[in-house]
């Protein structure tokens, strides 16, 4: 794609669409993987509340991680109450 | 129809904004500025305006909030001075970057330390590269004056820049003046509502203050200077709009006794009416000086200012802040660009004064024309930067 001159751009930087994140694969930084363990994961979904990068999915029975996009921060797995989940190193 | 009203500086700033029915206010209140908030709350408790005031816990918070609302689309008024401003500095960057009309009354006081709550120019020209549009306000009346106008500026569609209106803290916050005011069906008319190209919407998602590297960056700065020229365009549009409608103009410059005057001060803000006046008592003994006042500082109209000066053989640039360091004070700078790069080369010297609230006397004013005169003769300067008022 060619790069957009400074008349082209849309004013203030603005992009608009939104949700642009989602092309953007931010897990490329990580350094630790949360890894869940599905037989102790009880689905109670605290996890999934205190994700920041909204990287936690919601599945049936337990829960997955959308690794695109997981910047490996360890909150999940610090938040776990039955430590389902450890950080391996990439 | 116009009434005439007495308002203080900082009544005068929440009565415009109030008449320029403003979505939402954010600010906190700080010295000499509070009395913008004080009214403006006021208003808001008796009903008298449908707008939304931000009780915020700081001046970056008030900063942020308004941020927040002129994304969202609302029209939104803030007032502050010296710490306060500079609490907000990051965020008038912020601002400025995102192109948000903003208006921002900020009552100009001295920067700590020590620690002093009068008026001089320290705190907006510590801010003067932050990509606002900013006018200096003489007294209490082009204060109301600029409030409404500067609305109407900032929210033209090819500006969308915000803008700062000043004016000397305490000597015009605090002064009591009878101003005339318009009807407030006129400034509804004068403003009409408020455009908006891009904004916050559940139903449109989009992306704010997104990232941009070495990729991006660059080009959003050059367009944003673009925008600044196109303030400078429209400026001359939006008072001559707001002459058909006041009586009162504003075109980006007062001259006074320029025609045939051989030396002149400029200088911005209160001190110009007293500089005038001492200039129409040597005019008297037939000295030929002059005064020029410039309103909009940024953009710096540097066109005009030198179509007015064109004939002058000396020039006494009045500075109440210092720039550090630098060979001359912020304005003086600004002229001493503006003349050099159109290859004219006049004795051009520097004055700094007030710093802290401190007056400048008639008599003070009086030296200052005199070694401009002086100057002129010589053809050369004698000394570049004066300190004038302080303790030698």
């Amino acid at each position: 794609m060619s790069k957009l001159t400074w008349k082209e751009i849309p004013i203030g930087g603005v992009i608009p669409k939104g949700g642009t994140a989602i092309e953007y694969k931010s897990g490329d930084w990580r350094t630790f993987r949360p890894v869940i363990d599905v037989n102790k994961c009880v689905n109670c979904l605290i996890c999934w509340i205190y994700c920041p990068d909204s990287s936690i999915i919601r599945l049936e029975k337990h829960v997955d991680v959308d690794y695109y996009h997981c910047k490996g921060c360890g909150i999940c797995a610090e938040e776990c109450p039955v430590k389902a989940i450890k950080m391996v190193e990439e | 129809m116009s009434k005439v009203i007495g308002l203080s500086g900082n009544e005068a700033a929440a009565y415009a904004a109030k008449q320029s029915k403003v979505d939402v206010v954010a600010a906190y209140p700080i010295t000499p500025q509070t009395i913008i908030v004080e009214r403006f709350s006021e208003y808001v408790a008796n009903g008298e305006v449908e707008t939304e005031f931000i009780c915020v816990e700081s001046e970056h918070s008030a900063m942020s909030a308004c941020i927040g609302a002129s994304l969202a689309g609302a029209r939104v008024f803030t007032a502050t001075c010296s710490q306060g401003l500079a609490l907000m500095h990051e965020m008038l960057y912020i601002a400025s970057g995102l192109r948000l009309p903003i208006v921002m009354a900020v009552a100009n006081r001295a920067l700590s330390a020590p620690i002093n709550i009068h008026c001089d120019h320290s705190d907006m020209m510590g801010s003067r590269d932050c990509g606002w549009i900013q006018v200096f306000c003489e007294n209490v009346q082009e204060v109301y004056d600029w409030i409404i106008q500067a609305f109407k500026l900032s929210e033209d569609l090819n500006v969308l820049l915000p803008m700062a209106v000043n004016f000397d803290g305490f000597t015009i916050s605090h002064a009591m003046e009878d101003i005339k005011v318009l009807e407030d069906e006129e400034v509804e008319a004068f403003l009409s509502t408020r455009k908006v190209k891009y904004k916050l919407d559940p139903n449109e998602p989009m992306t704010f203050g997104a990232l941009m590297l070495p990729d991006y960056y660059f080009e959003a700065k050059r367009q944003q200077e673009e925008a600044m020229k196109k303030a400078y365009e429209k400026y001359i549009d939006v008072v001559k709009e707001y002459e058909k409608l006041s009586g009162r103009a504003y075109n980006y410059l007062h001259e006074f006794m320029l025609e045939d005057a051989e030396a002149a001060i400029i200088c911005l803000g209160s001190t110009t009416g007293l500089v005038r006046q001492v200039a129409k008592k040597l005019r008297g003994e037939g000295k030929k000086v002059g005064v020029l006042k410039p309103w909009l500082f940024r953009p710096f109209p540097s066109k005009e200012v030198l179509k007015a000066l064109e004939n002058i053989k000396s020039l006494a640039v009045l500075d109440r802040a210092i720039s550090f360091g630098a060979p001359f004070g912020p304005l003086c700078s600004d002229i001493m660009a503006t003349f050099f790069s159109e290859g004219k080369i006049i004795p051009i010297f520097n004055v700094i004064y007030g710093l802290g609230g401190r007056e400048i006397t008639p008599k003070e004013i009086e030296e200052i024309f005199n070694l401009a005169l002086k100057t002129a003769k010589r053809g050369k300067v004698e000394e570049k930067v004066k300190f004038i008022g302080v303790r030698e």
